[in-house]
C-alpha cells in the first residue's frame, strides 16, 4: 500500500513506529495532489507553507515526547467555507474572492490543537448550495472514480481529495446531505454529527439551523476519532451542546447482535437506481444475518421533508448571505448610491444557484407568504421530529440508501435544479431533525461507481450510530480504491 | 366650526445599556473611543461569526420591565429583522418580534392631583447599529461624497420600550420620558444621556375629536434630542394635524423629522413597502428561559424607584414639589436626607437645606455630590439651632458654609464665626435704648400711628448688633418700649 492510501489510523501507526514522519505524510499527499488536481480540482487553495510548518512542528513535538492524539501529524483538508486565519477563504464564491479571515473557525483551532496538519481548502458548491460541486465559482470538481462525473456536493472537493488520497481526511459541512452524499458518490465514509455537537463558529453559514460540520474519511474509525477532536461545547456558538463525547470507540467492534434496525419505507422505489436498491437490500440482509432484528418503519412526513427543506434552508440563507454587500470585505462593485453599490456587488458576486435560493428564501419570508411557506415548513419539521421519535421508540437505528443514484455525469443535472434537489432526498431529513447520519461505502455498481449506505440514530446517538456503521463496514469489506485516469495531453 | 381635539400619543424609547460588553460579543461598550476600535468578527458581521447573548443585558432588561410593572415572559426568543443598511453589518438586526422579554406593564406619571397611568406594551432586547458619517457636503446623505462607518456602537445592547397610546398631551409625554429616564438611572443600567444618544425617543401622534374612541391617522416623529424638543415637537405636530385635518393636505401616515432650529417637523418621504422586515426566529440563538427563581432574584434586587420614593417623602410630610425635587436629587443627597431625618431632624427643613443651600453650594464650588463632606449630625444640629433661634436664618447659611468647609459642627462654626444671635433681653434692652435715643423722629411717627417705622427701628438694632440680634425678639421689645399698640 502506498503511503497516501493509508487511513488516519494506519498513518498514525507508521508515524509512531518511526517508519515515517509527518513531513513524509505531507509530501505523500502533496505529491498525490500534484498528480490528480488537474483531473479532480479538489482544492481551491493548497497551503503548502503553513502545512510544512505544522508538519515540522508535529515531528519536533513527537521527538520531544509530545503526542497530541490520533490526528497528530496527519494532513487534513478543510472545506473552503471554514475560516482559516491568514488563508484565503471564499466559500467558492466570487463575492469572497481574495477574502482572508482574521480568525480561525473553532473546528480549525481544535484540529490544530489535536496536532493535525492543515493541507488546504477544498472546493464546494458556492456557499455549500448544491449537490455536485458544479456551482463553484472557481470551476467544478470531478469524481476520482470517473473524471467525467461529479463527486457529489456540496463537500465534493473534500470527498474527492480523501478518495484520491490527496488528504488523509477532511472536514465538510452538511446542510441537507453535503457530507454524506459526496462521501457516498466517492466511496468513502461521511458523517453528519448531531446538530450542536460540533461548533459552527467560523463556518460560513448557509442555513444556520441545519448546518453541521463533520468528517469525511477512508474508514469508520477515522471518522470517529476525527469527530472526537472537533466535538464539544463552544462558548462562541450559542447552539452548541455541552454533551460529553460518547464512548464511540468502545462499541466499534461490538457488532449489531441484539440491535433493532429500521428500514425507512419511504426511501425506496421510484427514482432509485436498481443497483443502489439491491446493494442496500443485500446489506440489510447481512445485518440481519449478523444478529440485528430488521423492521420496516414508516416515516410518512419524509415524503414532504424535501419541500420543507427547500423553504427553510433558502429562508435562512437569504438572511445569512445578506452581509455580503461590498461594504466591509470581499468583492465591491461601485455604484452611485450605497443601495446601488450593494445591488451591483450582489448581482455580480453571487452565482445563479445562490441567487435563486436567496430569491426563494426572501419570498418564503415575505409578509403574506410567511405562514404558507416558512411557517408551514417549520410545522413539517415538528411533524418529522415526531415521526422519528415514534420510530426510535422501537428501533435503535434507521437505515436507507445515502443517495438514490451513483455519481452522475458532469453537466447532467446542472440545468435542472429540481432533479439536483432530489439527490438530497435521503439525507435532508436528518438535518431537519438535527439527528446524526453517516454514509458508509458498501460496493460498486456495474459501472464501477461506489454506492453508499446511510445509518441514522437519535440525537446524541453517535455511539449506536458508529456501532452499526462499523458493522456495515466490516460486512461490506469495501476495499476498492479509485484509479484516476491521466488526462489526455 | 371649532371641534375640540384630543391627541393620542405613544412613545418608543431606545435605551442603550451600559454593560461592560456588547450584546452578542465580548467587545467593550464605550462612548467616544477611536472609531472601529471596539470591534470583532461578530459585531463586524464577518463571515462565520456567531452571536452569544450577554446574560447581564438580559438581567437588566428584566429589571427595567419589572420596574415598569411588566410581565416577564417565561420563554422569549430573538428574531432577525431584515433590512439592508450600510451601518448594519449583517444587514439584519437581532431583535425581538412576538415574544419580547417584557410585556404589559404600566408607568404612573408624577402628577399634581390628576393621576395619569401610561400602559407599557412591551420592552424588548435588540442590538444597536453602527454609525454613518456623511462626509463632503454638510453631512447630508444625498450630497455626501463619501460615508465613514464606525462600528463601535454596532452590537451595543439596546432596550426598546413601547408605550401604549395612553398619552394625551406633550407635557405628559415629557413627564413620561423624564420618569423613564429617572427609573433607568435609578436601576443603574444606562447612562441615559440624550445628547450622546444613549437614550432616544420616537413619538407616534394622532388626533381625534375629544370624546371619540376612534384612532386617527398615526404620524411617527423622530429626532428629538432633549426633553424640551420632545415636548415642542409633539405640540407642533398636534397643531399641524389639527390644521391639516379637513384641508387639502390632510394627515397621512408617515414618518416626520423634527427640525430643532426651525421648530417644525418635515416629512421624511419614506419609500412605500419598505417595512417588510421578514422577521423570523434567529436560528443562531436558542430560546431564553426566564424561570421564576431568576425573575424573583432580579425583583428582589430592585432599588427603591422614583415613584416609591416620592410616595415615601409625601408620607414624611414633604409637599409634592419638594418630594419631586428631592427624589430627583443625587443619591448622596438623598441618603443624607434619610440619615439626618433618622436623627430626628424635621423632614421639611432637612429637604429644604439639601435641595436648596447644599445643592447651591455644590454648584457654586463645582463639587461632585459624591465628594460632599457633610455629617448628618451637623446638619441636624444646624436645623436645631435655627429652630431655637441661636442663629438667624440668614446667618445659618454662613454656618452651613463653615460646616461644608470643614470648620466643625454647627455650634462651633456659629461661635467661631461670631454668628450667635443676641437673644438675651437685657443685652438687647441696652441697644434698643440707644436706637430710640438716636431716632426721636421715628419714635414720634410711631406714636402718631405710623406702625411701619418698627421695621426701620428693627433694622437699626440689627445694624448696631452687626446682624446678631434676634429680629423677632428685637421687634417685640421695641413695641414694648414704644408703648405697645
Ligand atoms: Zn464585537
Amino acid at each position: 500500500m502506498t503511503l497516501h492510501e493509508k487511513t488516519i489510523v494506519e498513518a498514525g501507526r507508521s508515524l509512531r513506529s518511526g517508519e515515517v514522519t509527518s513531513e513524509d505524510l505531507l509530501d505523500a499527499v502533496l505529491l498525490r495532489a500534484s498528480q490528480t488536481e488537474a483531473q479532480l480540482h479538489a482544492y481551491l487553495t493548497l497551503d503548502k507553507e503553513g502545512a510544512r510548518e505544522a508538519a515540522g512542528q508535529a515531528d519536533a513535538d513527537l521527538a520531544d515526547g509530545i503526542d497530541r492524539g490520533p490526528l497528530h501529524g496527519i494532513p487534513i483538508a478543510l472545506k473552503d467555507n471554514m475560516c482559516t486565519r491568514g488563508v484565503e477563504t471564499t466559500a467558492a464564491s466570487q463575492i469572497l474572492a481574495g477574502y482572508v479571515p482574521p480568525y480561525d473557525a473553532t473546528v480549525v483551532t481544535r484540529l490544530r490543537d489535536a496536532g493535525a496538519v492543515i493541507v488546504g481548502k477544498t472546493n464546494l458548491d458556492e456557499f455549500a448550495m448544491g449537490s455536485s460541486t458544479e456551482n463553484s465559482a472557481y470551476g467544478p470538481s470531478f469524481n476520482p472514480w470517473d473524471i467525467g462525473r461529479i463527486p457529489g456536493g456540496s463537500s465534493g472537493g473534500s470527498a474527492a481529495a480523501v478518495a484520491a488520497g490527496s488528504a488523509f481526511g477532511a472536514l465538510g459541512s452538511d446542510t441537507g446531505g453535503s457530507i454524506r452524499q459526496p462521501a457516498s458518490l466517492t466511496g468513502i465514509v461521511g458523517l453528519k454529527p448531531t446538530y450542536g455537537t460540533v461548533s459552527r463558529y467560523g463556518l460560513i453559514a448557509f442555513a444556520s439551523s441545519l448546518d453541521q460540520i463533520g468528517p469525511l474519511s477512508k474508514s469508520v474509525e477515522d471518522a470517529a476519532l476525527t469527530l472526537e477532536a472537533i466535538w464539544g461545547h463552544d462558548p462562541l456558538d450559542a447552539t452548541s451542546y455541552s454533551a460529553e463525547y460518547p464512548d464511540v470507540p468502545a462499541d466499534l467492534d461490538t457488532g449489531v447482535d441484539g440491535l433493532k434496525i429500521g428500514v425507512i419505507k419511504e426511501l425506496a422505489g421510484e427514482g432509485y437506481e436498481p443497483a443502489v436498491e439491491s446493494s442496500v437490500a443485500d446489506m440489510v440482509q447481512s445485518l440481519s444475518e449478523a444478529g440485528a432484528e430488521i423492521v420496516e418503519v414508516s416515516l410518512p412526513t419524509v415524503d414532504i421533508a424535501l419541500s420543507a427543506y427547500y423553504l427553510v434552508a433558502p429562508a435562512e440563507a437569504s438572511a445569512n448571505l445578506a452581509r455580503f454587500d461590498g461594504i466591509r470585505y470581499g468583492l465591491r462593485v461601485e455604484g452611485e448610491t450605497t443601495e446601488e453599490l450593494m445591488a451591483r456587488t450582489r448581482a455580480e458576486g453571487f452565482g445563479p444557484e445562490v441567487t435563486r435560493r436567496i430569491l426563494l428564501g426572501t419570498y418564503a419570508l415575505s409578509a403574506g407568504y410567511y405562514d404558507a411557506f416558512y411557517g408551514q415548513a417549520q410545522r413539517v419539521r415538528v411533524a418529522l421530529r415526531d415521526d422519528f421519535a415514534r420510530a426510535y421508540e422501537t428501533v435503535d437505528a434507521l437505515v436507507s440508501p445515502t443517495s438514490p443514484t451513483v455519481a452522475f455525469p458532469a453537466g447532467e443535472k446542472i440545468d435542472d435544479p429540481l432533479s439536483m434537489y432530489l439527490t438530497d432526498i435521503c439525507t435532508n431529513p436528518a438535518n431537519l431533525v438535527g439527528h446524526p447520519g453517516i454514509s458508509v461505502p458498501i460496493g460498486l455498481d456495474e459501472q464501477g461507481l461506489p454506492i453508499g449506505f446511510q445509518v441514522m440514530a437519535p440525537a446524541l446517538g453517535e455511539r449506536v450510530l458508529f456501532r452499526v456503521a462499523a458493522e456495515v463496514e466490516r460486512l461490506a469489506g469495501f476495499g476498492a480504491r479509485p484509479v484516476i485516469e491521466e488526462l489526455a495531453s | 366650526m371649532t371641534a375640540r381635539w384630543e391627541a393620542v400619543i405613544g412613545i418608543e424609547v431606545h435605551v442603550e445599556l451600559a454593560t461592560d460588553s456588547k450584546m452578542f460579543c465580548g467587545c467593550a461598550v464605550e462612548f467616544g473611543s477611536e472609531p472601529n476600535t471596539n470591534v470583532c468578527p461578530v459585531c463586524l458581521g464577518l463571515p462565520g461569526a456567531l452571536p452569544v447573548p450577554n446574560r447581564k443585558a438580559i438581567e437588566w432588561i428584566m429589571a427595567i420591565g419589572l420596574a415598569l410593572n411588566c410581565q416577564v415572559s417565561h420563554k422569549s426568543v430573538f428574531h432577525r429583522k431584515n433590512y439592508f443598511y450600510a451601518d448594519l453589518p449583517k444587514n439584519y438586526q437581532i431583535s425581538q418580534y412576538d415574544i419580547p422579554v417584557c410585556h404589559d406593564g404600566y408607568l404612573d406619571l408624577p402628577n399634581d392631583g390628576e393621576s395619569v397611568r401610561v400602559g407599557i406594551e412591551r420592552a424588548h432586547m435588540e442590538e444597536d447599529t453602527g454609525k454613518s458619517t456623511h462626509v463632503g457636503d454638510g453631512g447630508r446623505i444625498h450630497a455626501a461624497k463619501s460615508t465613514l462607518l464606525d462600528f463601535n456602537r454596532s452590537g451595543v445592547p439596546l432596550v426598546e420600550i413601547v408605550s401604549k397610546p395612553d398619552i394625551r398631551t406633550a407635557t405628559q409625554a415629557r413627564a413620561y420620558a423624564q420618569e423613564l429616564r429617572a427609573i433607568v438611572l435609578e436601576l443603574g443600567v444606562s447612562d441615559a444621556r440624550l445628547e450622546e444618544g444613549s437614550m432616544r425617543f420616537d413619538a407616534n401622534v394622532s388626533i381625534r375629536p375629544e370624546g371619540s374612541d376612534v384612532l386617527g391617522t398615526k404620524v411617527e416623529i423622530k429626532n428629538m434630542n432633549s426633553f424640551r424638543s420632545l415636548e415642542r415637537a409633539i405640540d407642533y405636530e398636534i397643531q399641524r394635524q389639527i390644521e391639516a385635518t379637513g384641508s387639502d393636505s390632510d394627515v397621512i401616515q408617515e414618518t416626520r423629522h423634527w427640525d430643532e432650529e426651525a421648530g417644525v417637523t418635515h416629512s421624511m418621504r419614506t419609500k412605500e413597502g419598505s417595512s417588510d422586515y421578514r422577521y423570523f426566529i434567529e436560528p443562531d440563538l436558542v430560546p431564553m428561559i426566564m424561570d421564576e427563581t431568576w425573575v424573583a432574584t432580579i425583583r428582589n434586587k430592585l432599588p427603591e424607584l422614583p415613584a416609591q420614593r416620592r410616595e415615601r417623602y409625601l408620607g414624611q410630610g414633604l409637599d409634592e414639589s419638594s418630594a419631586g425635587v428631592l427624589s430627583d436629587s443625587p443619591a448622596m443627597l438623598r441618603s443624607l436626607y434619610d440619615e439626618t431625618v433618622s436623627l430626628g431632624a424635621d423632614t421639611r427643613a432637612t429637604a429644604n437645606w439639601l435641595t436648596g443651600e447644599v445643592t447651591a453650594w455644590l454648584r457654586k464650588t463645582g463639587t461632585e455630590p459624591a465628594d460632599l463632606r457633610l455629617e448628618p449630625v451637623h446638619l441636624q444640629e444646624l436645623i436645631t439651632i435655627v429652630d431655637e433661634g441661636v442663629v438667624s436664618s440668614s446667618a445659618a447659611k454662613e454656618v452651613l458654609e463653615g460646616i461644608l468647609s470643614g470648620e466643625g459642627s454647627a455650634r462651633v462654626v456659629a461661635e467661631r464665626r461670631d454668628l450667635i444671635q443676641i437673644s438675651d433681653s437685657s443685652a438687647l434692652a441696652e441697644v434698643i435704648g440707644h436706637v430710640l435715643e438716636e431716632h426721636p423722629d421715628a419714635v414720634a411717627s410711631y406714636q402718631e400711628g405710623e406702625q411701619k417705622v418698627v421695621g426701620f427701628l428693627v433694622g437699626q438694632v440689627m445694624r448696631a448688633t452687626q446682624g446678631k440680634a434676634d429680629p423677632k425678639l428685637a421687634n417685640e421689645m421695641l413695641r414694648e418700649a414704644l408703648g405697645g399698640s
